[in-house]
């Protein structure tokens, strides 16, 4: 068990280096929270849940932990987005296709 | 106040905390009171005949199936970052969901948001912006099914 934990943890600390790794190589705004909200969602669930492993009596608390993240991450990722793009910051060159056209309706 | 918000924000607070301590019980129940009473404009919990087979769908069909797509979308945006040339083709495109409820709507969008290369952007109505990173087609209903084809069908039998 706790080997595996420690194996979770090791394939989190991954992740959040490929997040990183991402923001940092993307070319715009949209695809940088792409790269941050994909690859940190599987670094800190496996993270979270290798310190569950570890210590057996906090496995509970980590899976609700889990919850709560996979429920706010992905609300705040797109809040983000939608702001950009209200702003008005251009998404980068290569976008080949835009139907949200300025915003919709709103 | 909301009973039924009531009950799952205390339970969730004895999950947190302890089932034991009764100073935790005491401070968990008027936190949970409080937070009900906030939320009896926004939000209640249905709990009818269907609800336990709902949970029921919810666990056994539909977390299956994220947790499969969120970690194919976790290893698609590894290997984009780690190819040196990092390959896209994003863009913005529409689709059409025939979801009614709010609820289920938001567990659509978050969904799409952590499967391969997609990103809620906002929801009009019907309508869902999506930041997708590799447009593969612009058919209307190709991309649909691409995007968000299995989610919505095991939605609809959980929320509706």
């Amino acid at each position: 068990m706790i080997t595996i934990g420690y194996i979770l943890i090791g394939i989190g600390a991954f992740f959040y280096f490929l997040g990183g790794l991402g923001i940092f190589r993307m070319p715009d705004v949209y695809n940088r929270l792409q790269a941050g909200t994909k690859a940190t969602t599987l670094g800190s669930f496996s993270v979270i849940l290798g310190v569950g492993l570890v210590n057996l009596e906090f496995l509970p608390k980590a899976l609700i932990i889990i919850a709560f993240i996979a429920l706010t991450n992905p609300v705040g990722s797109s809040v983000l987005a939608r702001a950009a793009y209200l702003k008005g910051i251009k998404p980068t060159d290569k976008t080949k296709v835009d139907e949200y056209k300025g915003g919709g309706n709103k | 106040m909301s009973f039924s918000v009531l009950i799952v924000t205390f339970f969730t607070w004895m999950i947190l905390t302890s089932f034991t301590d009764v100073k935790e019980l005491i401070v968990g129940f008027f936190v949970s009171l409080v937070v009900s009473i906030i939320l009896k404009r926004f939000y209640g919990i249905r709990f009818d005949f269907k609800f336990p087979v709902r949970i029921i769908k919810f666990i056994f069909i539909y977390l299956p199936v994220f947790i499969w797509q969120m970690l194919k979308a976790n290893f698609d945006v590894a290997v984009r970052v780690l190819n040196p040339s990092l390959p896209l083709n994003p863009g913005f495109v529409k689709i059409k969901t025939n979801l009614k409820k709010d609820a289920a709507k938001l567990a659509l969008a978050n969904s799409i948001t952590l499967t391969p290369g997609t990103l809620t952007l906002d929801i009009e109505d019907d309508e869902l912006i999506i930041h997708w990173i590799d447009v593969k087609t612009l058919d209307e209903k190709e991309k649909k099914e691409k995007i968000a084809g299995v989610f919505e069908r095991i939605l609809k039998g959980v929320y509706e």
